[in-house]
C-alpha cells in the first residue's frame, strides 16, 4: 500500500503534489496503525453500520464499498460515497494518524522482541478485520474465500510461469485433480452420501482430518504434474504450453468419463469445512512457504533456468531437479486450492476447470506481475474485486474487464508489480526507524 | 471398407476446418513469434460476417429480381466478401492489440489476445442477443452414394474449397514478393526489418491472410453446421491451435497436415469408442506425439532463448 502510493506521489504535476500534501500526515503511520484503523472501521460497520446506512437512505449496508449500489441505482451515488467516507475512510485515516507514535513504538517493540511474533500479531489483526468484514453477510464471506483461493492459484502459477519462465496452461487440471481427490476423501470417509455410501469414520473427526484431505488433493495434483514435468526436460516454451494444455483437456475429459465421481454431472454435498479461518490459514501458509521457496537457493535456481538454461546447467544448477520441484510445488498448491474451492462451493463439475478458468488464472497472474509474490496477491485480489464490483453491469462487464486488461498490458507490459521481492518485515516495520 | 471410407470423408471435412484455422495461427507465429489467441474468435466473427453478407446478398438478389443467380455463385461471393471484411478485422486486432506490444514480453501479448477474444464473444452477445442465428441455405444438398459411401455436394465443396485456399496460400507465400518477405521475417525476426522489409506491413498482411482463412473456415462451418453461436470459436480455435503446434511452428504445410490429422483422430476415436472419450484419447495421442517429437512434425529444434 505505502509502496504504491509513494511511487505515485513522486509525480511532478499538481495532482501529485496535492496527493503528497494529503499523504504527508500519514507517511509515518506503520502497518500496525493502518490495521488498527481498519479494525475500528469494520467494528464500526458491525455495530452502527446498519443505522448509518438507514440514515443515508440505503436499504442495507453497501456490500462492496458501495460500488454495487452506485452502478445499480446511480441516484444513491452520494449516499454510497458518504457511507464509505463515514465508515471506512475517515475512521481508518483518523486512527492511523492519531495512533502513529503509539503504533510505531509498539511495532518496534514487537519486532525487537520476536520478529515472528510481530508477523503473527499483524496476521491476527488482519484476520480479525477480514472475519468481521465478511461476517456481515454470506456474499462477502463467499467472495473473500474465493479471493483467497485465487491468491493461492495465482501464486503457485507464478512459480512456474513467472519464476521459471515457462508458459504452463495446466493449472485448471491440477486444480480439478485436487478438488476431486479432496472431495472423494471427505465424501467417502465422513459423509453419508448416495454415491459413496455411509461414512467410514465418525463425522466428528472430519474437520480435524480435513487438512489431510487437502494434502491428499495436493499430492494427487503433484502426481499429475509429473506428466508435465518430464517432457519439460526436453522442451520449453510453446511446446510445453501445448503439452500442459493437452494435460488440462485430458484431466477434464477423464473426470467427465469417470462415472463414480459423477461424470459431467459433477460431485456435490461436500461438507462445509472450508470456512474462512481454514481458507485464511491455508492461504497464509501458502504465501509464507512460497515466499521462502522463491527466495531460497532452489528459488534462485528457477530464475537461472528461466534466464538461460544452458548457462544454469554449466553453473551446476541441476535443471531437471529444479523443473521437477517447481512443477510439483506449483501443482501441490493448485491441488490444495482446488480442494478448498470444492469445499467452499460444495459442488464441483468438470466444466468449471476448463478454458475459462485458465483464462482467469492467467489474467490474474499477468495482470499482477510475474516473478513477484505481491504482484500475484494484488492481481488475484484486484481481479476478483473488480469482477464482483462490475457485476451489476451484467454483460458489459466482460467487455470492460478485457479492456482494462488490454490497457494494463499496453502501458505496463510486465504487469502491475513485477520482479519484486516480498519482504514481510519491511512491510510491518515501524516507520520512525531508518531501514537497515 | 465402406465404413472406413465414410469416416475418411467425414474426417476430411472436419479436418479442413482445423487446417484452415491452424494456418492462421501458424503464419502469425512464423512471422511475429506469438500466438494470436483471438484467432478462434476471429473464426467466429468470420462466420457471423458471412451470415450477414449472405442474408443481405439474398435480400438484394430477391429485391432486384435476380432469381436465377445460382447458389454456388452466391456462396463464392459470400466467401470472398466475408474474407475481405474479416481480414480488416484481423488487421484491426493486430493494430490495437499486438503492435503496441511488439517489445513487450510475449506472455503479455498472449493475455491481450485472450482478452480481445473475450471482447468479441461478449460484444457479439451484447449486440445480437442470445438467440442463435442459423446460416442461410445457399446450396441445396444433393446426396451421392459411391460404393456404400455417402457423399454430399456440400461435403465435397468444403474439402475442395479449403484445399484450394491452402494451395492459393502456398502459392502466395512461395511465389510472390510479399510471401518472400513473410518467409524472410519468419527466418529472422530481428535482422530482416533492418534490410528494409516493413515489419508492420508484413505483420498486418499476415493477420489479414490468417483472418481471411479463418473467415472462410467460419463460412464453411456455417454451411455444414448451420447454427451459429458466439462461443463457437473457443473449442475449435484451441484445438486448431494445438494442431498448429503439432505441425511445427511456422510451418504452413505442417499446420495443414496436423489440422487434417486432428480431424482424423477425432472422427475415428468418436466412431470406435464412445464419443465422450473423444477429447481424452485425442489429446493423449497428441501428448504422446509431442513427448517423442517435441518440436512437431516440421518444426526445427530451437534451442535459442525464448522471449516468454
Amino acid at each position: 500500500m505505502t509502496a504504491i502510493t509513494s511511487k505515485l506521489s513522486t509525480g511532478k504535476n499538481d495532482l501529485g503534489l496535492l496527493f503528497k500534501k494529503l499523504w504527508a500526515p500519514f507517511s509515518m503511520a506503520p502497518m500496525l496503525g493502518w490495521l488498527v484503523g481498519a479494525l475500528v472501521a469494520v467494528l464500526l460497520e458491525y455495530t452502527i453500520g446498519p443505522y448509518v446506512a438507514w440514515t443515508l437512505g440505503l436499504a442495507k449496508i453497501p456490500v462492496l464499498f458501495g460500488v454495487l449500489i452506485m452502478l445499480e441505482t446511480p441516484i444513491l451515488f452520494p449516499s454510497a460515497v458518504l457511507y464509505v467516507l463515514i465508515i471506512y475512510i475517515v475512521p481508518i485515516a483518523f486512527v492511523a494518524w492519531i495512533t502513529t507514535p503509539l503504533a510505531n513504538n509498539l511495532a518496534g517493540r514487537l519486532l525487537d522482541l520476536r520478529p515472528w511474533l510481530a508477523v503473527l500479531v499483524h496476521l491476527g489483526l488482519f484476520y480479525a478485520i477480514l472475519q468481521l468484514w465478511a461476517e456481515i453477510n454470506d456474499y462477502r464471506l463467499l467472495i473473500v474465500r474465493l479471493t483467497l483461493i485465487s491468491i493461492m492459484l495465482t501464486l503457485s502459477l507464478n512459480v512456474v510461469n513467472g519464476y521459471m519462465g515457462e508458459f504452463s496452461c495446466s493449472h485448471p487440471g491440477f486444480m480439478a485433480l485436487g478438488a476431486y481427490a479432496a472431495s472423494v476423501f471427505t465424501l467417502t470417509l465422513f459423509v453419508d452420501d448416495r454415491t459413496f455410501g455411509p461414512p467410514l469414520l465418525p463425522p466428528q473427526l472430519g474437520p480435524l482430518l480435513f487438512p489431510l484431505g487437502l494434502i491428499l488433493g495436493g499430492g494427487v495434483a503433484a502426481l499429475g504434474a509429473v506428466i508435465i514435468a518430464v517432457p519439460s526436460f526436453r522442451t520449453r516454451g510453446d511446446y510445453l504450453a501445448i503439452i500442459s494444455l493437452a494435460f488440462m483437456f485430458i484431466v477434464k475429459s477423464l473426470i467427465e468419463n469417470l462415472e463414480f465421481v459423477g461424470g459431467p454431472r459433477g460431485l456435490g454435498s461436500q461438507p462445509d469445512w472450508a470456512n474462512l479461518p481454514t481458507v485464511f490459514a491455508w492461504t497464509a501458509i501458502c504465501i509464507w512457504i512460497t515466499n521462502n521457496f522463491v527466495r531460497s537457493t532452489l528459488g534462485k535456481a528457477l530464475n537461472a533456468v528461466r534466464d538461460d538454461e544452458i548457462a544454469a546447467d554449466a553453473m551446476t544448477v541441476n535443471t531437471r531437479q529444479t523443473k521437477m520441484v517447481a512443477f510439483l510445488f506449483a501443482a501441490f498448491w493448485a491441488g490444495v486450492a482446488g480442494g478448498l474451492f470444492a469445499h467452499v462451493l460444495r459442488y464441483v463439475n468438470p466444466g468449471s476447470f476448463g478454458l475459462q478458468k485458465l483464462a482467469e488464472i492467467l489474467a490474474m497472474l499477468y495482470f499482477g506481475g510475474l516473478n513477484s509474490v505481491v504482484g500475484s496477491i494484488v492481481g488475484a485480489v484486484s481481479f476478483n474485486l473488480v469482477s464482483e464490483a462490475l457485476r451489476p453491469l451484467e454483460i458489459m462487464k466482460w467487455i470492460i474487464i478485457p479492456v482494462i486488461f488490454i490497457l494494463v498490458m499496453i502501458f505496463r507490459p510486465s504487469g502491475l508489480i513485477a520482479f519484486t521481492e516480498f519482504k514481510v518485515l519491511d512491510w510491518i516495520r515501524p516507520k520512525n526507524r531508518i531501514t537497515e | 471398407m465402406a465404413f472406413f471410407l465414410q469416416n475418411v470423408v467425414n474426417a476430411l471435412q472436419w479436418g479442413s476446418f482445423y487446417a484452415l484455422i491452424a494456418l492462421g495461427y501458424s503464419m502469425v507465429y512464423g512471422v511475429l513469434l506469438l500466438f494470436n489467441f483471438a484467432h478462434g474468435d476471429i473464426f467466429m466473427v468470420g462466420a457471423y460476417v458471412g451470415f450477414f453478407v449472405a442474408t443481405s446478398l439474398l435480400l438484394l438478389v430477391s429485391y432486384l429480381g435476380l432469381v436465377s443467380l445460382p447458389g454456388w455463385l452466391v456462396l463464392v461471393l459470400v466467401i470472398l466478401v466475408a474474407m475481405l471484411i474479416t481480414a480488416f478485422v484481423g488487421v484491426a486486432v493486430e493494430r490495437i492489440g499486438y503492435r503496441p506490444l511488439r517489445q513487450a514480453p510475449r506472455a503479455s501479448a498472449a493475455i491481450t489476445g485472450l482478452m480481445i477474444g473475450i471482447i468479441f464473444e461478449t460484444g457479439n452477445l451484447a449486440l445480437l442477443g442470445a438467440t442463435r442465428l442459423s446460416f442461410p441455405e445457399l446450396i441445396e444438398t444433393t446426396t451421392y452414394t459411391v460404393g456404400g459411401v455417402t457423399l454430399t455436394n456440400k461435403r465435397i465443396m468444403i474439402v475442395v474449397v479449403s484445399l484450394l485456399l491452402m494451395f492459393a496460400l502456398h502459392q502466395f507465400v512461395q511465389r510472390t514478393k510479399w510471401g518472400m518477405a513473410m518467409r524472410a521475417m519468419a527466418y529472422d525476426f530481428a535482422v530482416v526489418p533492418l534490410m528494409g522489409v516493413p515489419l508492420n506491413t508484413i505483420a498486418a498482411l499476415t493477420f489479414a491472410l490468417g483472418s481471411g482463412l479463418a473467415a472462410a473456415a467460419g463460412i464453411l462451418f456455417g454451411v455444414a453446421y448451420p447454427v451459429l453461436s458466439p462461443y463457437m470459436g473457443i473449442a475449435v480455435g484451441w484445438k486448431a491451435f494445438v494442431a498448429a503446434i503439432l505441425g511445427g511452428r511456422g510451418s504452413i504445410l505442417g499446420a495443414a497436415l496436423a489440422g487434417f490429422l486432428l480431424g482424423f483422430i477425432e472422427i475415428f476415436v468418436a466412431t470406435i469408442f464412445p464419443s465422450t472419450l473423444r477429447d481424452l484419447i485425442a489429446f493423449s495421442i497428441i501428448l504422446v506425439i509431442l513427448v517423442f517429437r517435441p518440436h512437431g512434425f516440421f518444426g526445427e529444434a530451437h534451442t535459442s532463448r525464448l522471449r516468454l
